[in-house]
């Protein structure tokens, strides 16, 4: 198996406070790879950086081709989809009109209708309310829709960040089973970030930890999943 | 009653004016979330620029068009310029930004063309319309443009990929770019289209209130005016509020004691405010829900 | 109209300063006193006439920068409370007799008052539409002042001719350096009670509310009170300016307070750092000097040049004259460690 994205020593600044303290990682093409860690580990700044979404030193690279000092919007045209923390919805538009932006890259016309058609068999839901705005769906509706619009973008890789934030257990679960999915059928390679290790874990096949901003632990997620003291210290469960 | 109606319907006439500015108000508003104050002026040069290429001899349409891709390319050649590097800066430093822009815009104006008024022509005759006094068929003529004008918005907006790629920019530039849509370059057209459709606002003004670089002044402000009264995110909302506040002004002038022609202004502001004081948003704004 | 509310996390329009950074060391304070002490004795008069200038709009300026800088709102219409302000004095000096000193206060009250009752309405408008408000008071203040209702008083179109006041007990100062020093001393006291009035409860509270409304109300402050005292305290600072103004000028007029001041104050508050409150004077000095050097420069581009020169110091220091005061801070603790 080829390295996907092979990140090297990556520091990340806010201002004058450093974030990230050298990360190394890297992940399979068609893997699904999981970024444990407590709050302020550093997980959403390693997935900014990855698309320059925060000033960054160290070597990113995506297929072989340096994502460095490319601007956000021409990282996404490498086939890198972000679902941000918050999930950032074009609240005031509709369900379909944030489907078609996940797809504003592409110029295939006949592919994107049949690509929406695709998402709503995934998220039934999202058919259901396509013409209403998207700032009135449910927080789990809201989640599918931001995975949904990355997928349109038709990635290479799939980074998540927090998908279970502030939904109830149930949705979530379903939600990483379409995730599990995605990742079989579409062959998309899968980045998440998670709070709930637990679950990340019975999701994952690769897993990293990472605490104040450096990798701590790597390996297969069974693995770090039944090794008690880890699970102990680092992941509190 | 008949003293009213008249009055409506000379408020409708003036109004199209401030409409068609206020379309332009909201098309940039739209693109960089502030009030452009140098958008009068912008409009004046390039109403300037196609009354020279008419006075070298081109016909009224060809320096029509000729002006709306001259204001284009400023709109954008200013926004790059001028006003990318100050992204970063806090707005109040942007607004300074705008009224320095303004100063040199009106200066150059005055120097090159000098202060006296100048006549603009017509393209649409200024015949009473339909046997009206207080209707021409320039203004008549010009309510259609600005009518016109709006609908080619709504399409664009509504239904083209760019249109969507510029509201989403707009609407939350961090996931616009997250789409991969460049939201730098979406201003810079934001400033290009506003420029264009101010360019279309001065040439249609410039009948009425004579050329002279300081002609947008008072438009400009009634523009503001109906764009907040209409909601600064709706074009529709815009162009009534054109016609609101022309109404407004007429009819205060008539109605209201001892209102001469420099209280009007106050007075159609105060209108608004009180209108906005009951309703934030303005009357077809979007109500924006805050976040702690 | 659609149904769906937006909800934006709230960015404030004016950043976050923090109390400390709004004022100046002990030391720098005491040098520029110093300075403001001596000069005036070894220059001219016309000089001394431009510094009380400047320390009069660095005072109206201070005042845009207590209520923008401090509680968050945003004002075009101060113009409208400089011309209270002026007028004011004049009409009390001139008319009635009143000895010129008393009838600053009277202006400060009045504009206080006029500034909170303007505050009312101004509650539930922000952004653009409070700029839009205050415009408007600014557009209006010069045609109310026209009014042949108010004429008997303020003397119309035609304005009011005020005397300048002689130096007291018998000092031998000319009475544009008596003026000066008269200024200088008031300037003196505003400043410190902005210092103070930022640095207490009050001024918390207007800071809380710059930075986040609804978080402020949640914490139990009474946003409203808080937000039209603002308006108040900077009218009436602003009018104690106006005053001054006039008294300096002798002569007010409805067109020497337009749109255009209202501008100019905006200008100076920008330029000298929003928010950082010695900045006001600097750009006091700003909106004094550029426009003639511009003059200087080229008659006929005068206002081209003037763009271009304010272009280039928001290109230079976007932060204002605050961040080249923090730079400099910077660079002396620099060589201060090695």
């Amino acid at each position: 198996m080829t390295a996907l994205l092979n990140v090297k020593d990556l520091r990340a600044y806010y201002g004058q406070v450093q974030a990230l303290h050298g990360l190394s990682f890297s992940l399979n093409e068609g893997s699904l790879t999981t970024l444990l860690g407590a709050n302020g580990a550093g997980k959403t700044t390693t997935l900014r950086a990855i698309c320059n979404m925060v000033r960054s030193t160290g070597a990113i690279e995506f297929e072989g081709k340096p994502l460095n000092n490319k601007s956000t919007e021409s990282i996404v045209r490498f086939g890198i989809a972000h679902v941000p923390q918050g999930r950032g919805t074009f609240t005031n538009m509709t369900v379909e009109e944030n489907l078609q932006l996940g797809a504003i890259t592409r110029g295939d016309k006949a592919a994107i209708v049949a690509d929406i058609e695709r998402m709503y068999s995934y998220f039934p839901k999202l058919k259901e309310r396509h013409t209403q705005q998207a700032g009135t769906l449910s927080g789990g509706e809201q989640q599918m829709l931001a995975v949904a619009r990355a997928l349109m973008l038709r990635p290479r890789l799939m980074l998540l960040d927090e998908p279970s934030f502030g939904l109830a257990p149930l949705v979530v679960r379903d939600l990483f089973g379409i995730l599990g999915r995605i990742n079989r059928d579409e062959k998309v390679s899968i980045l998440v970030v998670e709070q709930n290790a637990q679950l990340a874990l019975e999701l994952a096949d690769q897993a990293y930890v990472i605490e104040t901003g450096r990798i701590v632990m790597s390996g297969a997620a069974a693995d770090i999943a039944n090794d008690e003291n880890v699970r102990k210290s680092y992941l509190g469960y | 009653m008949e003293l009213f109606t008249n009055q409506v319907l000379a408020g409708i006439a003036t109004g199209a004016i401030y409409a068609c500015m206020a379309l332009a108000v909201v098309m940039i508003y739209q693109a960089i979330d502030h009030l452009n104050f140098a958008q009068g002026e912008m409009a004046m040069f390039s109403t300037f620029i196609s009354w020279q290429l008419m006075q070298w001899g081109l016909p009224y349409w060809v320096a029509f068009v000729v002006t709306l891709a001259f204001s284009f390319a400023g709109g954008i050649a200013i926004e790059r310029v001028l006003f990318k590097p100050l992204t970063k800066a806090p707005i109040l430093t942007q607004v300074a930004g705008f009224i320095a822009l303004y100063s040199i815009i009106n200066s150059f104006a005055g120097l090159t063309w000098d202060f006296t008024i100048k006549q603009y022509p017509t393209p649409f005759g200024s015949s009473p319309f339909l046997g009206s006094q207080l209707i021409s068929t320039h203004q008549a003529g010009m309510i259609g443009i600005t009518l016109l004008l709006l609908t080619g918005l709504y399409f664009f907006f509504q239904y083209t990929r760019v249109g969507l790629a510029m509201r989403a920019a707009a609407a939350v530039p961090e996931s616009a770019r997250l789409v991969g849509i460049n939201t730098s370059w979406m201003i810079a057209l934001g400033w290009g289209m506003a420029a264009a459709i101010g360019s279309i606002a001065g040439m249609l003004i410039a009948p009425v209130v004579f050329l002279e670089p300081n002609m947008m002044g008072g438009v400009l402000i009634y523009g503001f005016a109906a764009a907040v009264l209409g909601g600064l995110t709706s074009p529709f909302g815009a162009v009534l509020g054109g016609f609101l506040v022309g109404i407004f002004e007429n009819l205060a002038g008539t109605y209201i004691p001892h209102v001469g022609n420099e209280m009007k202004l106050p007075i159609a502001l105060a209108l608004i405010i009180s209108v906005l004081v009951i309703k934030p948003a303005g009357l077809f704004g979007r109500n924006i829900v805050k976040r702690v | 109209m659609s149904a769906v509310e937006e909800i934006a996390s709230q960015t404030p329009a004016v950043q976050a300063v923090p109390k400390r950074a709004m004022t100046l060391s002990a030391g720098t304070a005491f040098v520029i006193v110093l300075l403001l002490l001596v000069v005036p004795l070894f220059v001219k008069n016309f000089i001394i006439f431009q510094m009380t200038m400047l320390l009069i709009y660095g005072l109206a300026v201070l005042a845009l920068n207590i209520l923008t800088g401090g509680s968050g709102q945003f004002s075009l219409g101060n113009s409208a409370f400089y011309a209270i302000g002026a007028y004011t004095s004049a009409i009390l000096m001139e008319q009635y007799n009143v000895n010129y000193a008393l009838t600053l206060p009277v202006a400060g009250v009045i504009c206080f008052g006029a500034g909170f009752l303007f505050g009312q309405p101004a509650l539930r408008l922000s952004g653009v539409y409070l700029a839009l408000a205050t415009f408007a008071l600014a557009t209006a203040m010069p045609q109310i002042l026209k009014l042949g209702f108010f004429e008997h008083w303020t003397g119309g179109v035609q304005g009011l001719v005020v005397t300048k006041p002689d130096a007291p007990f018998g000092l031998p100062m000319s009475q544009d350096m008596w003026l000066y020093y008269f200024t200088l001393a008031i300037t003196i006291a505003i400043y410190v009670f902005s210092v103070n009035l930022l640095r207490s409860r009050s001024g918390r509270a207007f800071m809380a509310i710059r930075d986040n409304e609804i978080a402020a109300s949640a914490m139990g402050i009474d946003v409203a009170t808080y937000k039209t005292l603002a308006f108040g305290v900077s009218a009436g600072i602003t009018g104690v300016a106006g005053g001054l103004g006039a008294i300096a000028v002798q002569f007010v007029a409805p067109d020497s307070y337009t749109i255009t001041l209202a501008i100019s104050l905006f200008l100076g508050m920008v330029v000298g750092g929003v928010g950082w409150l010695p900045g006001s004077f600097v750009g006091s000095a700003f909106i004094i000097f550029v426009p003639n050097i511009a003059e200087g420069i080229s008659k006929g581009l005068s206002g081209a040049v003037f763009g271009v020169l304010l272009f280039l110091v928001i290109f230079l220091v976007p932060h204002g004259s605050r961040q080249v005061a923090m730079v400099a801070q910077q660079l002396l603790g620099k060589l201060r460690k090695n």
